[in-house]
């Protein structure tokens, strides 16, 4: 179900512009791993790289290896559309379907991955939005449109179709950072849930959102603007919060700079 | 700068006028100049448009009164001496085929190209292709139709003989041989002619697609065939639907590149391919210069009717788009 990613070396450019330089780190497998740092250290391009989302972007391309377990996604011969199958992704602005259905949109990416039978995609539908603690607000209205729902409710929806087709690994970019509070705390109970079966990274501005709900956090840093963002270091969100080992770290997060 | 004699004042204190200085109306120069000239166009417009809707009605009725015949069932077109009978059912036949034809041809095709210049193509290769597409718009029709008639017609032939040994016995792609002044060579011709506008229309909407509807669609592992199935396409429908209408309103009117083409006779023939039949506004070109007073009245009547199908069109296409809305994306 959930698999462990181990990146090495990876740098990611924008044409001739590097925005990620030589990062290496591990995400363990059913964890919750944050990233954070100030605008424009690469952490949100780092995140793409993760499921080859990166090289959708004219002139994207990338450096170095993401193993999933023993596959290296950036290998000869790997399709990424077969892996943007596996690591799936929810981004900061809500984005369903607005011609589908809410049921439409949750059975999407099974449509696209082979035929399935009514009931196992009704069964699949509902278990889905169970998964994303929304399907006490929609059961009714299943065939009415995506984008009727409140922001939140739409993220919620956005995660219950990512984890419909099973991935192994659940990215998040900024996935709260368009909610009001109330429905970011539902995203974040719900990531809690979530971490019992996949291997989730999620990228945010808000600190206390990394401390809350992480495992692990990452910080991320720019010597410059204009100079590729770097990885300064990655420990137990516990550790990074109360005595990270870099001063660059504990200056970010006690509110110094950035 | 020039003061109306009215306010006389320096441009720095308000206007003068009775009552407090903040309640009542202050009016400044420029802003009547411009609500008097748009207003003015506002106006101007819906009376022009009057006086077009008042003409084309009396010149009818005038028409509508003197015709002996059937107007829109009569099979021919004989609008002078004491016994005028004359009818729209071969006009609005050959108006509706062959713009049906054109459609049927330069809608799919359009949205082909649409699609790969904007989803396909290696930008280097995209923004040419675009500039010969806008190209084509700027061709005249007079030119479409020498074209037609003087290499379309000739190299037609082999292709209908084709579609009758196969597909004759439809009735509708029968073929007795001769020139290809059909309905269906227009059809052919009206497709190429309304290509441009069908295609930059639909090209402008793709290329309008928000990013993160296709990269909702990329993330789940969609192909590009896919992306473009799932999110670019039903975003872009409306935009499809109203650059087809755009083109079939083009269509529907085209009269030169009609008239140089099509072999015109008052029959409704089912097939297609056979030379015969006539449109609107080919038939109101090819009659008019020699038409005396009631022989004008009579095809500004067809004209009218040409009008009111027009409108139909559109209003039909404005439903679709309407009744499209709550799933449109605007609300996303």
């Amino acid at each position: 179900m959930a698999k462990r990613i181990d990146v090495s070396g990876l740098s990611a450019y924008y044409g001739s512009h590097k925005a990620i330089d030589d990062i290496s780190m591990t995400v363990e497998p059913r964890s919750v791993t944050a990233f954070i740092g100030p605008s424009g250290c690469g952490k949100s391009t780092f995140l793409r790289t993760l499921n080859r989302m990166h090289e959708v972007t004219p002139g994207g391309r990338v450096e170095g290896k993401v193993m999933l377990d023993d596959e290296n996604l950036y290998g000869s011969g790997v399709d990424p559309v077969a892996v943007r199958r596996t690591v799936g992704m929810v981004f900061q602005r809500p984005n369903p379907f607005p011609t589908m259905s809410i049921f439409d949109n949750v059975a999407a990416g099974l449509r696209l991955n082979g035929s399935y039978k009514k009931s196992e995609l009704k069964d699949i539908v509902e278990r889905s939005l169970k998964g994303a603690n929304l399907w006490n607000e929609v059961k009714d209205r299943l065939n009415k449109p995506g984008s009727g729902l409140s922001g939140g409710q739409q993220q919620r929806l956005c995660i219950a179709r990512a984890i419909a087709v099973e991935p192994q690994v659940l990215l998040m970019d900024e996935p709260c950072s368009a909610l009001d509070p109330i429905s970011t705390l539902a995203i974040e109970d719900l990531i809690g849930e979530l971490k019992e079966r996949f291997t989730i990274v999620i990228v945010t501005h808000n600190m206390q959102q990394a401390a809350r709900v992480s495992d692990r956090t990452a910080f991320f840093n720019l010597a410059a603007v204009g100079q590729p963002g770097k990885l300064v270091e990655i420990d137990e969100t516990e550790r990074i919060f109360s005595n990270p080992s870099v001063q660059a770290t504990e200056d970010y997060i006690s509110g110094r700079f950035g | 700068m020039k003061t109306p004699s009215s306010t006389t004042d320096l441009p720095p204190l308000p206007p003068q006028h009775d009552g407090s200085a903040v309640s009542g109306k202050a009016v400044r120069p420029g802003d009547r100049i411009f609500l008097g000239l748009s207003r003015g166009s506002g106006i101007a417009l819906l009376a022009i448009m009057a006086a077009i809707a008042v003409f084309l009605t009396y010149r009818s009725v005038l028409a509508l009164s003197g015709d002996k015949a059937n107007f829109f069932t009569t099979l021919d077109w004989n609008a002078s001496g004491t016994d005028p009978k004359f009818g729209i059912a071969v006009l609005a036949f050959g108006t509706l085929v062959s713009s049906l034809v054109a459609m049927l041809i330069a809608v799919p095709v359009a949205v082909g190209i649409a699609l790969f210049i904007s989803h396909y193509a290696p930008r280097k290769l995209s923004a040419p292709l675009s500039y010969v597409i806008d190209l084509l718009a700027a061709v005249p029709s007079i030119i479409y139709g020498l074209w037609g008639a003087l290499f379309l017609v000739p190299h037609l032939s082999g292709l209908y003989s084709w579609l009758d040994d196969y597909l004759g016995w439809t009735g509708i792609f029968s073929y007795g041989g001769g020139a290809a002044r059909s309905l269906f060579t227009v059809g052919i011709l009206l497709a190429i002619m309304i290509l441009p506008i069908v295609t930059s229309v639909s090209r402008e909407v793709f290329l309008q697609v928000p990013k993160m509807h296709e990269e909702a669609a990329l993330a789940l592992g969609a192909t590009r065939w896919e992306v473009i199935r799932m999110s670019v396409l039903p975003f872009g429908r409306s935009g499809i639907i109203s650059a087809s209408m755009l083109g079939l309103g083009r269509a529907l009117g085209e009269t030169m590149a009609v008239a140089t083409v099509l072999s015109p006779s008052f029959l409704i023939n089912t097939s297609l391919l056979d030379p015969g039949g006539g449109t609107f506004a080919q038939n109101i070109a090819s009659k008019f210069s020699e038409a005396d007073q009631f022989g004008q009245d009579a095809l500004i009547a067809s004209g009218l009717v040409l009008f009111v199908i027009t409108l139909l069109v559109n209003g039909a296409a404005r439903l679709i788009i309407a009744r499209r809305k709550e799933y449109s994306g605007a609300a996303a």
